[in-house]
């Protein structure tokens, strides 16, 4: 049997889910024996070049780059698994949503006490960069996710466990510490 | 018709970027970008929050050094709970704090260094893209990778041990620490039986790194040395003394010819002298020294800056390396970009000696934790970052709720040296060609990943409000439809 295919993302996340996963420390080694990996930011693999076995999603959504990336992610990988927080529920990034985004924009660009030189009140709309959304939306309210760890981040060993499970096609074993976290 | 050539995203960095090069008829590069592509809005956000949660909070802002932002936060609300700033902790607080700081850049720059830049040096710029990443290492020199994996540990255990958890921890708050370090984590980290775990090979395996780049260095010279030069100033903290310090000091600033433009300041006044320009393109504010202005006024940060800026280092083997540093470029500020991986290392070797140090300082064991003066309503807290200046600006009002917060994040203060860089490398290898390979793309994010950019960081803007935006379920049926604000 060929190796499972993984594939990882980070959306409106900090890196913070994909730096817990590198906390299985040598277990890279046998990590790397177990799996191949496909499109991930750490590789240089840009585009999907397979279909993916397990997909690693960290962050919610926060702009349409986001939400196309998701998409891609769903079609391209037979499971989802939404990692940590911010891909369950939006995480802090979500504390901007009740709050008008022409606010955040203002207080970044025009209010900030370094932008005296901004006599312009330039805020940024370049076509490259993508759109924000009204809100950040968790994943599962975008496409269908098939898996959850909880966690800000998820433990490195709730990770490992649950590819390991995944793989295995077993049930996720969650801790009461898994559930409640900070 | 010209040619529009996209890196997207950028790969081996944290967060999310992409380049855009444009080429005229004649293959000139007539343009180039780095835009950073994300927001949050936390200076927004954060208002009427309690000032304690901030170094919480804020850390979120980045998985990969958010002990820098634990820090920073929690140095600006040294100043708002009346217990001044760096010397005014107890030295319990201060040395725990140090102790978590040099751990975290330790861990980051270990990161950075082994998982994220090696396999360039390793693989080549041209290598196979396939192999090109940690995993490529770990086939090809198992050694080292298990060395880097092993020193990231290190790090993040120190982290741990101060901090309550490796990634968002809480050990820092306003006036001090909320714990010492156990005598069981001191002998661990400092003569842990694991062979592989405890400070003496840490110490070992900084200085191996050490002379894995230096033997690499003199068999690829035009790589290291000429990959990416171009003049620049640099601007970091410093020890009173011009000591090289990490987590504490005045801010100074010299320019390309090693002259001081900024001259040891208090951070505390910070705004007086920095100011930042937005361009339409990037979500990333672009900061200048106000005093030279928009055009000239930007100025670098990071492992490189401070070794410009400092005058020497406080532990003797990452000295006798810096001695070495200096003696390359004569004494004058080195602007070669590939060198901060030079730099980088030193660091990680400066690192690990200072944590040997406090794990042997009886005060990081015992001792009074936190200390509180007469409360003000506004505060600064900055530290050196692994990727450089970190700026963290808060004021509170009498319910204690912040009501402003302003960050200027190390990546951000690099956004112009990484911009120069891009569009030096483009020229470079890009200029006049017939086809742009994915090597040429590569070189231009390799002349990006000497900055260690951490892109997550540099997210707390915002862009406009999208005139429409539409979102659909997984089924493609419409769930939102937005039009203007």
């Amino acid at each position: 049997m060929s190796k499972p295919i993984i594939a990882t993302t980070s959306l409106a996340g900090c890196f913070g889910c994909h730096m817990s996963l590198l906390d299985i420390d040598d277990r890279i080694l046998e990590l790397v024996e177990l799996v191949e990996f496909n499109k991930s930011p750490i590789n240089d693999i840009k585009k999907f070049t397979k279909v993916c076995d397990i997909g690693l999603i960290e962050g919610g959504c926060c702009n349409s780059e986001n939400v196309h990336i998701l998409r891609d992610f769903r079609a391209n990988c037979k499971i989802l698994v939404a990692v940590g927080e911010c891909a369950l529920m939006g995480g802090l990034p979500a504390l901007r949503n009740n709050i008008p985004i022409r606010e955040c924009l203002e207080e970044a660009y025009i209010n900030s006490v370094t932008v005296v030189g901004n006599e312009d009140k330039i805020i940024p709309n370049d076509p490259e960069i993508p759109i924000l959304l009204d809100r950040v939306y968790p994943c599962h309210e975008v496409v269908k996710i098939d898996y959850f760890l909880p966690g800000c981040p998820p433990s490195a060993n709730l990770i490992w466990e649950a590819l390991i499970a995944i793989i295995n096609g077993e049930e996720i074993k969650m801790d009461y510490d898994d559930i409640k976290f900070d | 018709m010209g040619q529009k050539i996209t890196i997207d995203p950028v790969t081996r960095v944290e967060g999310h970027g992409k380049v855009t090069i444009l080429l005229d008829n004649e293959g000139n590069i007539e343009q180039t970008r780095l835009h950073i592509v994300e927001f949050r809005g936390f200076e927004r956000f954060i208002q009427g929050r309690p000032y304690w949660e901030a170094p919480v909070l804020v850390q979120r802002l980045c998985g990969i050094c958010p002990v820098s932002h634990h820090l920073a936060a929690a140095k600006a609300m040294d100043v708002i709970v009346g217990a001044g700033t760096g010397a005014g902790l107890t030295p319990t607080g201060e040395k725990m704090r140090r102790l978590m700081h040099y751990g975290q850049i330790f861990q980051s720059h270990s990161l950075h260094f082994f998982h994220l830049a090696s396999p360039d040096l390793l693989f080549g710029i041209e290598g196979d893209p396939l192999k090109r990443n940690i995993i490529g290492v770990i086939f090809e020199n198992k050694e080292l990778a298990v060395q880097g994996v092993m020193m990231r540990k290190y790090g993040q255990e120190v982290i741990r041990a101060t901090a309550g958890k490796k990634i968002h921890g809480t050990g820092a708050i306003p006036g001090g620490i909320n714990k010492h370090l156990t005598v069981e984590d001191k002998e661990y980290l400092l003569n842990g039986l694991d062979p592989t775990m405890n400070i003496h090979k840490m110490i070992d395996w900084s200085l191996a790194a050490l002379d894995f780049f230096h033997d690499y260095h003199a068999k690829n010279r035009e790589l290291i040395d000429d990959f990416s030069v171009f003049s620049s100033s640099s601007l970091s903290i410093v020890r009173k003394d011009g000591a090289m310090d990490l987590y504490h000091g005045v801010l100074r600033a010299v320019n390309s010819e090693g002259k001081k433009i900024l001259h040891d300041v208090d951070y505390q006044d910070y705004d007086r002298y920095i100011d930042e320009e937005v361009k339409t393109w990037s979500y990333m504010k672009f900061p200048y020294l106000k005093e030279i202005g928009k055009k000239n006024g930007w100025y670098t940060v990071g492992p490189l800056a401070r070794m410009n800026t400092a005058e020497f280092i406080d532990t003797p083997l990452a000295q006798k390396e810096f001695e070495k540093f200096k003696a390359y470029t004569k004494g004058k500020p080195n602007n070669m970009s590939m060198h901060m991986h030079w730099a980088r290392l030193i660091e990680i070797l400066h690192c690990a000696e200072m944590i040997k140090i406090l794990l042997n300082d009886p005060d990081v064991l015992e001792g009074e934790l936190v200390k509180k003066g007469q409360k003000q309503l506004e505060g600064v807290g900055v530290v050196e970052a692994p990727r450089g200046t970190l700026f963290h600006h808060y004021r509170i009002n009498e319910n204690d709720q912040i009501v402003m917060a302003n960050l200027i994040v190390s990546t951000t203060n690099n956004n112009q040296p990484m911009n120069e860089a891009v569009n030096y490398v483009a020229n470079k290898v890009m200029k006049g060609k017939s086809q742009i390979t994915e090597g040429m793309m590569n070189a231009v994010e390799v002349a990006i990943r000497a900055y260690d950019p951490c892109l997550s960081c540099a997210t707390h803007a915002l862009g406009q409000m999208p005139l429409e935006i539409s979102l659909y379920d997984a089924k493609d049926k419409l769930i939102d439809l937005k039009r203007s604000f």
